[in-house]
């Protein structure tokens, strides 16, 4: 048999004013419709469990979470090992609907960045407005880290969430680690 | 630096989340059309200094196309709208002529 590891293989730096981790096997779906459809509404929150969220919003709850990435795609999170499971469901929920559900954990990764410094640390790549006032817990973000694309939302007051490609996880994590250096904090949101 | 609001997602971001795709309502000229249409629908663009229209996409976003209008000699974009149009909406027409009244380009004026 084969071992699963994810893109980094859990890699974790925290030498510097934030952590920085790469949390390991995420299941991940993309659901492609018209998000408006009962069918896709309902196949979507049954699978997880969660609400869908609103327009550049994302709701989550442990791995499982719906995260909106554009006007007719939805980012579905569950458990790596209940991808199949979730699928099966969404498929026999979204019956005849015009859509697509496809597994894409494996084209993807995930990495957390967390700590007092987690807000700086993001804002020096994104270029997004990222003080507290802005950005708040329960939104979400498709937009570039430096020069990839990578999306983002918040787990809680001080950790950021980042999907990104898997071919871009060495990266996006090298350049978390030289924005998160030490001494490296300026204070703005303070 | 432009500043362009996403029609499509309703995010505010600056230029580099974007991508531009140049001149916006272009009218296709394909097989069957003479060669002067093709030759004008192919290469021949507006370059103007003030009011432009433009196609956009949200790359770094949602990844949708919309069209801008905007100033090309202050940067000052008067809005944007759907990608699903043939022409600029109304509001768009009516807020770049209380800002550049006369202004002109192509049959959008």
């Amino acid at each position: 048999m084969f071992n699963l590891i994810s893109a980094l293989d859990k890699a974790t730096d925290n030498s510097g004013i934030a952590k920085i981790e790469e949390i390991g096997l995420q299941g991940m779906i993309t659901l492609r419709g018209d998000l408006s459809k009962a069918a896709v509404k309902n196949a979507t929150t049954s699978a997880t469990g969660v609400k869908i969220p609103a327009q550049g919003q994302a709701n989550h709850n442990g791995a499982s979470g719906i995260c909106w990435m554009s006007t007719d795609e939805l980012l579905v999170l569950c458990p790596y090992d209940q991808v199949a499971d979730t699928l099966v469901k969404m498929h026999t929920g979204l019956g005849k609907a015009h859509a697509l559900a496809v597994d894409v954990s494996d084209a993807r990764a995930c990495l957390r960045v967390s700590g007092p410094y987690a807000r700086e640390v993001m804002a020096k790549l994104a270029p997004v407005d990222l003080s507290p006032d802005a950005f708040k817990l329960g939104m979400f973000r498709r937009t570039r880290m430096a020069q990839v694309a990578a999306a983002f939302w918040m787990v809680d007051d001080t950790t950021f969430q980042i999907v990104c490609f898997r071919s871009n996880a060495q990266y996006v994590l090298d350049l978390l680690k030289v924005a998160a250096q030490n001494g490296s904090e300026v204070g703005f949101f303070k | 630096m432009l500043v362009l609001e996403c029609p499509c997602c309703g995010i505010t971001a600056e230029e580099t989340e974007f991508h531009a795709g140049g001149e916006a309502h272009l009218k296709r000229f394909g097989p069957e059309s003479s060669n002067e249409d093709f030759e004008n629908y192919m290469f021949m663009r507006q370059n103007p200094k003030g009011v432009h229209l433009e196609r956009w996409r949200h790359n770094n976003g949602c990844g949708k196309w919309f069209h801008a209008a905007r100033c090309t000699m202050t940067l000052e974009v008067f809005g944007t709208y759907s990608a699903q149009t043939y022409e600029p909406p109304k509001e768009i027409c009516d807020i770049i002529s209380a800002k550049r009244p006369g202004w002109l380009r192509g049959a959008f004026s």
